[in-house]
């Protein structure tokens, strides 16, 4: 399980600004899904980093099962099993995608291992086991070869940040698939930030993260019932508005 | 012949050559200014030159799948070396040289090795040149290779020069001359560390129609080590020629990648390309994220970049 208590954090920087998520309260069980979504620049990719320890919390408190990791860095928190995927990866010049992956899934990881875990997200092993992580993959690609970097670990938690970007339509229902399967078959915290319906669809719990403010895990029923009727007449997919619709229905509420 | 090996020699043999005993083939070993074994074979002459020191190496034309191994290796402190080296590669053949140096001073003045090699690549040949320099001990170790490539019609070479530990101070020069339809690729590595200094210095004449050259050169500068990059690429004809340099600085390092592209041809098309910075704090950071310390994650990326 893993608690987030009154966190806040504000960048270093020039002189006094408002903090980019302020007192974040957050209970994230074990075997659960949550879907994080909400408007562009709210704070989701940030709550993300102050999970994995890439932004560290001006205040407030971080716990993973009863373990208090707020001072752990990043690499600490890595090897008690939390795993974050970039919403933008790095790319690395020389470094293969079968490297990544050995690196991530340590040394019980084989030929075969490797090959199933590219095929998961939707990348023929034998065009990208050699490939470097460079410039000439596309953005698809490289979201894809970050995911699969996730599914190689064994975690407790693991956080997606807008796994679906860049990624085509029928590969993104491959994708849905993949996440409900990693659900059913693992007992992990999943958490992933998305704006797809495709992806909510499969959250047991959606976290709304708007304005630097974190607000309480509302069953999917209930939130997509709120998304849904508001939408009635609009395509299926909330927009910003929409969303910034829905905060507003949440703060009300 | 092999008992003139000791260990030290081995170990710098296996650095610079990957070999562990005299080699079966083609091959002329070096050490301390002496050559201590040679062997020519029915297709690849070696003989030593009659005027200064240094060998000639003929392939006779045809020949493929051979290769020829040059190792030099200093291990007696104090020693300067200089030496001159011709290839001919004949028509049609397709061979690996591997040269290389291994410097072990452990004496307080310096060890140095100029070697001049200079290689005819013929007609339709092709030729894999691979040149490591590796150096250890306490005292300094100096090398400053250069290195002259003519390749003739329809002819190409790859050079893969690497120096990744242990040399003090280096001054590389590179100069290529190609003609109608040939081809070279050069390879560059280039790892420097504590107070060492660098300079490498490629200058490519695309003298011949259809004629190309690509560079791809990746270095890494730790503590206070300098490094400098010359490149100069003459388009003489219609030809492309394509410049990539890459550099990670590190600590209090400073590197310079300096190009000089000349255009002397309406049809020339020629680009550099040239990067510098630190490792980006996203890639550890990814590394960490994975469970690697910051340490680790480093060592993973400069192994990477520099493979
Ligand atoms: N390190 C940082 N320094 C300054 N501002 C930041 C930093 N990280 C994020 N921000 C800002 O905080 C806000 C929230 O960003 P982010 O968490 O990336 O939003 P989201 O992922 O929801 O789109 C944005 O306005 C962003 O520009
Ligand atoms: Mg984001």
């Amino acid at each position: 399980m893993l608690v987030l208590k009154h966190v806040s954090y504000t960048p270093e920087g020039n002189g006094p600004t408002d903090p980019i998520l302020a007192d974040a309260n957050l209970v994230l069980e074990e075997g659960r899904l949550y879907v994080i979504t909400g408007p562009n620049g709210g704070g989701k990719s940030t709550l993300a980093r102050l999970i994995m320890g890439i932004y560290r919390a001006n205040s407030g408190q971080i716990i993973l099962d009863g373990e208090d990791i707020t001072d752990l860095s990043v690499d600490e928190r890595a090897r008690l099993g939390i795993g974050y995927a970039f919403q933008q990866p790095p790319r690395f010049k020389g470094l293969t995608v079968g490297r990544l992956l050995r690196l991530a899934g340590g040394s019980r990881l084989g030929e075969s291992e490797i090959s199933s875990l590219l095929l998961r997200v939707g990348l023929c092993p034998r065009d990208y086991v050699d490939r470097e992580i460079d410039s000439t993959l596309s953005g698809g690609e490289l979201k894809r070869i970050e995911l699969a970097s996730i599914l190689a670990r064994d975690l407790k938690v693991a956080v997606f940040d807008e796994p679906e970007a860049g990624i085509d339509l029928w590969s993104f229902r491959r994708l849905a698939q993949t996440f409900g399967e990693l659900h059913e078959q693992s007992n992990a915290t999943i958490v992933i930030i998305s704006h797809q319906e495709r992806i909510l669809e499969l959250a047991d719990d959606i976290i709304l993260v708007a304005d630097g403010r974190v607000e309480t895990p509302r069953s999917k029923d209930e939130v997509l019932a709120v998304i849904r009727d508001e939408e009635a007449c609009r395509c299926s997919l909330p927009t910003e508005e929409g969303i910034e619709e829905h905060v507003g229905y949440f703060r009300q509420h | 012949m092999s008992d003139t090996l000791g260990s030290i020699d081995r170990r710098l043999l296996d650095e610079i050559a990957s070999l562990h005993s005299i080699p079966q083939g083609a091959h002329n070993i070096r050490k301390n200014g002496k050559g201590i074994s040679r062997n020519s074979t029915a297709n690849i002459e070696i003989t030593p030159k009659a005027d200064k020191p240094g060998i000639d190496v003929v392939i006779r034309p045809g020949t493929v799948n051979e290769s020829v191994h040059i190792p030099v290796i200093l291990s007696e402190s104090g020693l300067t070396d200089v030496v001159y080296n011709t290839f001919e590669v004949g028509e049609r053949s397709d061979v690996l040289i591997v040269a290389g140096c291994g410097i072990h001073n452990s004496g307080l003045s310096d060890s140095r090795h100029d070697g001049v090699h200079e290689f005819i690549v013929r007609k339709g040949a092709h030729m894999r040149y691979v040149e490591k320099h590796y150096g250890e001990g306490q005292g300094r170790r100096i090398l400053n290779p250069v290195t002259v490539v003519h390749i003739e019609e329809n002819a190409s070479a790859e050079l893969e020069l690497v120096q990744i530990r242990g040399v003090d101070s280096t001054d590389r020069e590179t100069r290529i001359s190609l003609a109608k339809g040939a081809r070279i690729v050069i390879t560059e590595r280039l790892l420097t560390s504590g107070d060492q200094v660098a300079e490498s210095r490629i200058t490519i004449d695309l003298n011949g129609e259809d004629s190309t050259a690509q560079v791809i050169s990746r270095s890494v500068a730790k503590d206070r080590s300098q490094q400098v990059f010359y490149f100069t690429l003459n388009g003489r004809n219609r030809c492309r020629g394509h410049v990539q340099c890459d550099s990670i600085v590190m600590d209090q390092s400073h590197v310079q990648s300096i190009p000089e592209v000349g255009a002397y041809h309406s049809e020339a098309q020629l680009i550099h390309e040239a990067a510098i910075g630190r490792i980006a704090g996203e890639q550890l950071l990814k590394l960490m994220s994975l469970g690697l310390t910051e340490e680790e994650a480093e060592a993973t990326i400069l192994e990477g970049f520099l493979a």
